[in-house]
């Protein structure tokens, strides 16, 4: 047992390591790259004093690292500083958007986890038949498709010729639970028929490969039945990848929502980060890319530890 | 002549489909002002005509024709995402070698780089630079190639790792060869089925990643066209349930699809020579 | 064992016609062609045969089995009276683990990692509707008992990783017994142990067989150990029958030439070399301590030495050190104390420091040659590379060279040289492994278990090459194996190792005459011999040994 609690320890200090070095690269990037990045945001017309009173007024004429801590100080306490082109501050701008984008993501995970489980386990247990063959072609095709183009051939036929769904998610706060479910349908199916695709085949492929072990066919030499092979024998070794998967796919999934929000105008984290990237409001762009970052990469880390924590051989150490 | 013939025989409908729809392509990219009487950004009508004489698909938002538009958007998307795919090997598949044949620290340091990058979504990534650098092509291409190295590099380091460890490359390391020796003649020969494979695949997703970049209108800048940006100048006709916005886009799901295809096949069969042994 | 059944016995399994194909690149090949096989109650088969045989194949189909890319595709099966061919996979399915059992060549990947050995030991008990799950733990622990493991009560609720792997083999068998089945078949279940561990296995399992009076199938590639466990012994060879007879007759009457090479496997020995009069020994390894990454010490004071136009063999089971030794000489791994010296000169620690006069005179041979040679290059390239890159030469004075080699290592170059390894069989690869090691003349030679891949009758084809290239070249040979056959085919002088430490050295006539050092004793006992009574003497002689209270050594891996 001490062992791995070693080993969930030490991915917890990489994986928080990590995401201090990430906001660091988010915070730091900007300083990095050449030219003078107040400038740059003003334009060549600016007057010398204009441009230093904005850095000024951007703490830019402090060290690096004093600007990093007072950062960072605040983003832990929830104050992501302020937005340069509105002049609000940033997280009032994300904070009812980043739920509208977890809830989209949520959406979307509830309908794609269990479809892809069962389609990658049918076509991994069905191997080679008709069946498969087909998921396959379809899944194919289903990831090489733009998630652009899925959404409008979605809109075309649920929204504009059969009028069944919303073409544009509107959301607001005081909508109810199913109606906010029904206006981001559209978006939901979108990612879900991306997403799909990927997590089948990840997990038809880590079934296929387990299902080869040596310890299923002494299994079948045993003259168990097939239902108790793939509970008994097959699932608490899939465990660690199907988990490994799932979470993938959520990370995948998370910065998935960027494109998606975009062509449905959904109020989401996604649409604000690329508003502010043309707009090149740096504060709303920092914060947005730290959220996104700092999820996916949580969503990696719990993927790690699970896997270690559902490995038989991590369990029962020697 | 008589193997490829033999080989094409045998390779399923949908690698069949694939390899045409590639040749088509590139055939279009090559080939595109050939095809059509007016210029990439050359306005000829107005705003939105319908599909008919003189414009076979119509015109777009600013009354430039559709079909030229589409060609020289084969052009400038595909060459685009090929010359950062090629970049992106370069860097990713030199390094990824280069610290499986040097081992030791080489690799550890290259190894923790690529896990702080590669820990953020590339998408999230290219915005953040995005937003600093501005966006141009070079810029664009130079970007997306450094970030997606990562996963070329990964991709090349664990298979050298598994060729790097048999006892040929002990062999040649023992002979007392140098490793520009290693690398090009005892590992790459024997990485490279699953690295043509991975090209292909890294191809569709920086493909499809400029792509959503245009369509964001964070990618390749007005007047080039570019079938991202297309989708997104044209979508609002989709709400008359017009599908011209949907060609462009179609257009670039049509090739994905086509390669993704011919990977499978080429996969396909890789592993399953790998199986005879 | 061979009271048991017989001729006399019911029978209990018939094949007749036997036919399986296997599928490569999209196409059927027959790999079986049409056996006929008999097994009476009690009765315990063996099916013997090189790779390629057709022998895993064939028993397993005697549980009407076959794996996937394999098919049984013509002939019959018939257990207890039931066509197995015709059977329902339910009708299968009831019959594979209650009546037929199985036994796999490696119990530590044919145990589930998630279940406790003992839950998987009921679990055919239970499922099969045979014995209720308390009944069959006791019972488990009784066969564990019998089975000698130790802690009987307590091992089978540890989980597979946490056992060792002649332990694992043990319960595995006892796995199989859980349903008192009529037949089990055991699929090579010794060939990846030690020898030392591989009698405690060979003895649990005769023993267990004999006491439940079960029928068993018995596959091997090694005829010595058919000889303890079988009554009978069929002779296989590419899928067909070579020879069939009671064990003891084959063994003392082989009919066939292929079964009398495979009897005369063993007993090759070659003719030991002059001693080398020089004062300096060609290779030395003075006092040399080495470890992985500074905590495990793999090899602890070791001294060896080597002379010229000698074969000195290292030998010890996994975990001995002795492939670490010949990483240790390449200069692969350098050691933490202690120095290489190579004709009295000391080497520098890693191969990197070396000069390439230094390289060139120290060769190795790897165990795997599908893994030892480029599999993008050609046989050109692979012997040219030594030859251009030490030697010099160019053009044709390289071609001829090349071809020289090829001649040496008795292979046709006009044949051969354009030819990439994956168009070679095993030995053939081998072969090009010789011939590269030699285009370097080198002076040394470090053969790194260069037969434990191949089949028998191969491995002693290489065996005398290699004896033969000394003669004519004078080169010295380091021998690294685990095989005491190939020591005692092959060397001038052994050095035993245990634990990372040289238990024993000396000339090989010494080291194989008693008085031994007690592991020495050990390991020369565990060798099995073509003796169908050997396993029982020994046995029976360890007994005896302990009985007297003189200190018997075990295995460590009890």
């Amino acid at each position: 047992m001490a062992k791995i609690l070693k080993m969930v320890t030490q991915r917890l200090a990489l994986g928080f390591l990590t995401l201090f070095v990430v906001s660091m690269i988010i915070f730091l990037g900007v300083e990095l790259l050449p030219g003078d990045f107040a400038q740059e945001i003003l334009g060549q017309s600016a007057t010398p004093e204009t441009v230093a009173a904005f850095r000024r007024e951007l703490g830019l004429d402090l060290p690096w690292y004093t600007r990093y801590f007072d950062w960072l100080g605040g983003v832990v306490q929830g104050d992501f500083g302020k937005s340069l082109a509105s002049r609000r501050d940033v997280s009032d701008l994300i904070g009812g958007r980043l739920l509208n984008t977890l809830f989209l993501a949520a959406v979307a995970a509830a309908i794609s986890v269990p479809v892809a489980m069962i389609l990658g386990v049918l076509a991994a247990l069905y191997r080679n038949t008709l069946f498969d063959r087909t998921i396959n072609v379809f899944t194919l095709t289903s990831i090489s498709f733009p998630d652009f183009f899925v959404a409008y051939i979605l809109i075309l036929f649920l929204a504009v010729n059969w009028n069944i769904f919303p073409s544009i998610s509107n959301v607001s706060s005081d909508l109810g639970f199913w109606e906010h479910v029904y206006r981001v349908i559209l978006p939901a199916l979108t990612l879900t028929l991306v997403i799909v695709a990927h997590m089948m085949r990840m997990t038809r492929a880590a079934i296929i490969n387990l299902l080869a072990s040596p310890y299923i066919e002494m299994a079948m030499l045993k003259g168990i039945s097939r239902s108790r092979i793939v509970t008994h024998h097959a699932l608490p070794n899939a465990l660690a990848p199907i988990i490994n998967v799932i979470v993938i796919n959520l990370a995948f999934l998370v910065v998935g929502v960027v494109v998606v929000e975009v062509v449905f105008v959904y109020p989401g984290l996604g649409q604000l980060l690329v508003d502010s990237v043309a707009k090149r409001d740096i504060p709303v762009v920092q914060a947005s890319c730290l959220i996104f970052a700092a999820t996916y990469i949580l969503l990696n880390l719990t993927a790690d530890v699970l896997s270690i924590l559902t490995n038989p051989r991590l369990l029962h150490p020697k | 002549m008589a193997q490829i013939w033999k080989l094409l025989k045998s390779a399923p409908p949908t690698a069949l489909f694939g390899l045409a729809v590639i040749a088509a392509y590139i055939l279009v990219a090559i080939f595109g002002p050939l095809l059509t009487p007016y210029g990439e950004s050359e306005i000829v009508g107005s705003q939105f005509e319908l599909w008919g004489e003189g414009f076979v698909l119509g015109t777009d938002n600013l009354g430039r024709d559709m079909l030229t538009r589409l060609i020289y958007g084969a052009r400038n998307t595909i060459g685009i995402a090929f010359v950062t795919t090629c970049l992106a090997f370069l860097i990713g598949g030199v390094l990824g070698l280069l610290a499986t044949t040097l081992g030791g620290w080489a690799d550890q340091l290259l190894g923790r780089l690529v896990d702080v990058l590669m820990a953020i979504p590339i998408l999230i990534f290219a915005l953040l630079i995005l937003t600093i650098t501005g966006t141009s092509v070079p810029v664009l291409i130079l970007v997306i190639a450094v970030l997606d190295s990562t996963r070329v590099f990964r991709l090349a380091r664990s298979v050298s790792m598994n060729i790097v460890v048999l006892d040929f490359v002990e062999a040649a390391r023992l002979r007392g060869e140098g490793t520009w020796w290693i690398i090009t003649r005892e590992i790459l020969p024997n990485a490279m089925p699953p690295l043509v494979a991975e090209f292909g695949l890294r191809f569709c997703f920086v493909f499809l990643f400029i792509s959503a970049l245009s369509f964001l209108g964070l990618g390749i800048q007005p007047p080039t066209a570019d079938w991202g940006s297309m989708v997104r100048d044209n979508a609002t006709l989709i709400t008359y349930g017009d599908i011209t916005p949907l060609l462009p886009a179609g257009a670039i799901a049509l090739l994905t699809v086509g390669v993704n295809f011919v990977v499978d096949w080429f996969l396909h069969k890789t592993s399953g020579i790998r199986d005879d042994k | 064992m061979t009271s048991n059944g017989g001729n006399n016995g019911e029978v209990l399994l018939e094949m007749r016609g036997l036919r399986i194909e296997g599928q490569s690149e999209d196409q059927w090949n027959e790999i079986v062609h049409g056996i006929d096989l008999t097994l009476r109650r009690g009765e315990v088969l063996g099916l013997i045969g090189e790779s390629g045989a057709g022998k895993s194949t064939i028993g397993i189909a005697s549980m009407g089995f076959a794996r996937p890319g394999c098919r049984i595709s013509g002939g019959s099966i018939v257990f207890d009276g039931m066509d197995l061919r015709a059977a329902s996979d339910e009708q299968l399915r009831k019959l594979r683990g209650s009546r037929i059992a199985y036994v796999a060549q490696s119990a530590a990947a044919a145990f589930n990692p998630a279940h406790k050995l003992i839950d998987q030991y009921s679990e055919a008990p239970v499922q099969h509707g045979v014995k209720r799950k308390g009944e069959a733990e006791k019972e488990a622990m009784e066969l564990y008992r019998r089975l000698r493991l130790p802690d009987p009560e307590n091992i089978g609720f540890r989980y597979p990783h946490q056992v060792s792997g002649g332990q694992l083999q043990r319960a595995m068998t006892a796995m199989a017994m859980a349903c008192r089945p009529d037949l089990i078949v055991f699929d090579e279940p010794t060939t990846a142990l030690d020898v030392t561990t591989q009698i405690e296995v060979l003895a649990a399992i005769k023993d267990v067989v004999e006491e439940f009076n079960t029928a068993a199938i018995y596959i091997t590639h090694d005829l010595a150990v058919v000889a303890q466990m079988a009554d009978r012994i069929m002779v296989l060879r590419y899928g067909d029958l070579v020879e069939e007879d009671n064990a003891r007759d084959m063994l003392a009457n082989p009919k066939e030439d292929y079964t009398r090479q495979l009897l005369a496997v063993r007993t090759y020995r070659k003719e030991e070399a002059p001693p080398d009069e020089s004062p300096v020994p060609l290779l030395e390894v003075r006092n040399v301590t080495a470890s992985y990454g500074g905590r495990v010490i793999v090899l602890d004071d070791v001294s060896v030495k080597v002379g010229r136009g000698r074969t000195v063999a290292v030998v010890g089971e996994s975990g001995s050190g002795k492939s670490t030794l010949a990483r240790v000489i390449t200069g692969l791994l350098p050691p933490s104390e202690g120095a290489v010296l190579f004709d009295g000169e000391e080497l520098p620690a890693t191969y990197k420091k070396r000069s390439r006069d230094q390289l060139r005179h120290a060769q190795m041979i790897y165990q795997m040659p599908d893994t030892a040679l480029n599999p993008r290059q050609r046989i050109r390239d692979i012997i040219g590379r030594p030859v251009s890159f030490y030697l010099g030469l160019k053009g044709a004075d390289r071609e001829k060279r090349i071809r020289e080699l090829l001649e040496m290592i008795e292979m046709d170059p006009d044949e051969f040289i354009d030819r990439l390894p994956g168009e070679l069989s095993g030995g053939q690869k081998q072969r090009i492994c010789i011939a590269r090691a030699l285009a370097a003349e080198p002076e040394l030679i470090i053969c790194d278990e260069v037969t434990s891949a191949l089949d028998q009758l191969v491995a002693e084809e290489i065996l005398k090459l290699l004896q033969r290239l000394q003669d004519d070249l004078g080169v010295t040979y380091l021998f690294i194996t685990h095989d005491l056959a190939t020591v005692r085919a092959i060397s001038d002088e052994v050095v035993v190792m245990l634990e990372g430490r040289v238990v024993e050295q000396g000339g090989k006539a010494d080291i194989f005459t008693p008085p031994h050092d007690p592991y020495t004793d050990l390991l020369l006992s565990s060798v099995p011999e073509m003796d169908p009574d050997w396993l029982d003497n020994l046995l029976a002689d360890r007994a005896a040994r302990k009985a007297r209270g003189e200190k018997v050594m075990e295995t460590s891996d009890q």
